[in-house]
């Protein structure tokens, strides 16, 4: 079988983010591109989300050994810096895997550092969809989250914040 | 010259990481305990991405890990005040405060590097920096503004750390040759953002801005406070002890 780009990213589909299993790395917009390379290798070519971010290392190891599970190697994962990674990346998919998850999607039309000292978006609860929710802590259990409580149902929540 | 510039900028990153991490698991309440740890992981993250250029730049073959963990204090050139001492959590809030608003306004500047890796780095690290700067803001304004104790104790930690403001914008032959080369960003520039942003914040936190007098700087040259060698001497013991050691 002639193995195709296509496969691949099919492939890739099933690759999961470690702190966020519901999404994978396509979901989450950080594969920027596959290549073929002349020494019958594959390159893929990914983007970090947050500089810290301890699941990078672990999202390059799960690429290289779903790929080849599938007999496709060797593998090359290069990360690239430039152009950042913006949750504006995120596809459609994700965001409504993120929700069902119980955490609140980055709010769109993202980030804009004129934002230092606006007021808050407003977020919706991922359980009961109201929009009355304050902000707890800017920081959640991870670097890429924000920690949120619904004033609706109570419900302490998760908001993965806008990047 | 490349190489100390960008040293320069990773070096700032990482010691004001590893002070934060000091508090990992002592903050004054959970949210703060985490949102610290959380600031302290990007700087160390973007201090990764710094030095792994840095060891690119200088090809030597040294790594990233032999740039944090194998050099002595002389060969650091963070600037004097992200080493000074983590003090009450009031003291913390305002080294904080007064780095993140020179780092936010420094990578704003980056961006335009004719180096590109500086320029993407910058990129990636404004948008963490500018949630940092947003905390350490609100946490000067709620303590400065907040009991008689929390005023005074930010107080005090305001007028013991400006001594070491003035050197983040006194440029070092290294921060000259990159303002020259189109590499660097105007330190001017940076300090007109910071003076605005500072005065702004203490001034909602019912502080007094302290005069500038005497300065100290050195941290751009290799000349320490005595604190560095602490930091170093728990930060580096590990690979000092059994060198090469990997996870």
């Amino acid at each position: 079988m002639v193995i195709t780009k296509e496969h691949i990213w099919k492939i890739l589909e099933e690759v999961p983010d470690p702190e966020i299993p519901v999404l994978s790395v396509l979901d989450l917009g950080i594969v920027r591109d596959v290549k073929f390379l002349d020494n019958e290798g594959i390159e893929v070519i990914i983007t970090p989300t947050y500089s810290g971010c301890p699941a990078m290392d672990m999202i390059a190891v799960n690429i290289k050994s779903v790929l080849q599970e599938k007999g496709i190697h060797p593998v090359r994962v290069t990360s690239v810096l430039h152009p950042a990674w913006t949750t504006e990346w995120m596809t459609e998919e994700g965001r409504r895997k993120l929700k069902d998850y119980g955490i609140a999607p980055p709010v769109k039309g993202s980030f804009d550092k004129g934002a230092l000292f606006a007021s808050e978006r407003t977020v919706e609860c991922p359980q009961c969809n109201s929009s009355d929710t304050r902000m707890v802590s800017q920081f959640g259990s991870t670097p890429c989250k924000a920690l949120y409580q619904c004033n609706s149902c109570k419900e302490p929540f998760d908001y993965f914040k806008c990047h | 010259m490349q190489l100390e510039y960008t040293l320069q900028i990773a070096d700032n990153a990482l010691i004001l990481g590893h002070r934060l991490s000091e508090w990992c698991g002592h903050g004054p309440i959970l949210e703060q305990d985490i949102a610290i740890t959380n600031i302290a992981l990007d700087l160390i993250g973007q201090a990764r991405s710094l030095y792994q250029y840095a060891a690119e730049v200088e090809g030597k073959g040294r790594t990233e890990d032999d740039l944090a963990y194998l050099r002595i204090g002389t060969q650091f050139r963070n600037t004097l005040l992200v080493e000074q001492p983590k003090g009450n959590f009031g003291t913390t809030i305002v080294r904080q405060f007064l780095f993140d608003a020179f780092h936010f306004a420094f990578y704003q500047e980056l961006c335009n590097s004719k180096d590109e890796t500086l320029a993407a780095v910058a990129k990636k690290s404004l948008k963490e920096v500018t949630y940092h700067l947003r905390f350490s803001s609100e946490w000067v304004i709620r303590l400065g503004d907040g009991t008689a104790e929390s005023h005074e104790k930010m107080q005090t930690a305001l007028n013991d750390l400006w001594a070491y403001t003035g050197e983040l914008f006194k440029a070092s032959d290294a921060d000259q040759w990159a303002l020259e080369n189109g590499i660097g960003v105007d330190l001017e520039v940076v300090k007109k953002f910071w003076e605005e942003k500072v005065s702004e914040i203490l001034k909602m936190a019912t502080l007094e801005q302290p005069a500038d007098g005497w300065m100290q700087t050195g941290g751009k040259q290799g000349r320490h406070t005595e604190h560095l060698g602490y930091i170093l001497a728990e930060m580096q013991y590990l690979q000092r002890a059994y060198p090469g050691q990997e996870w």
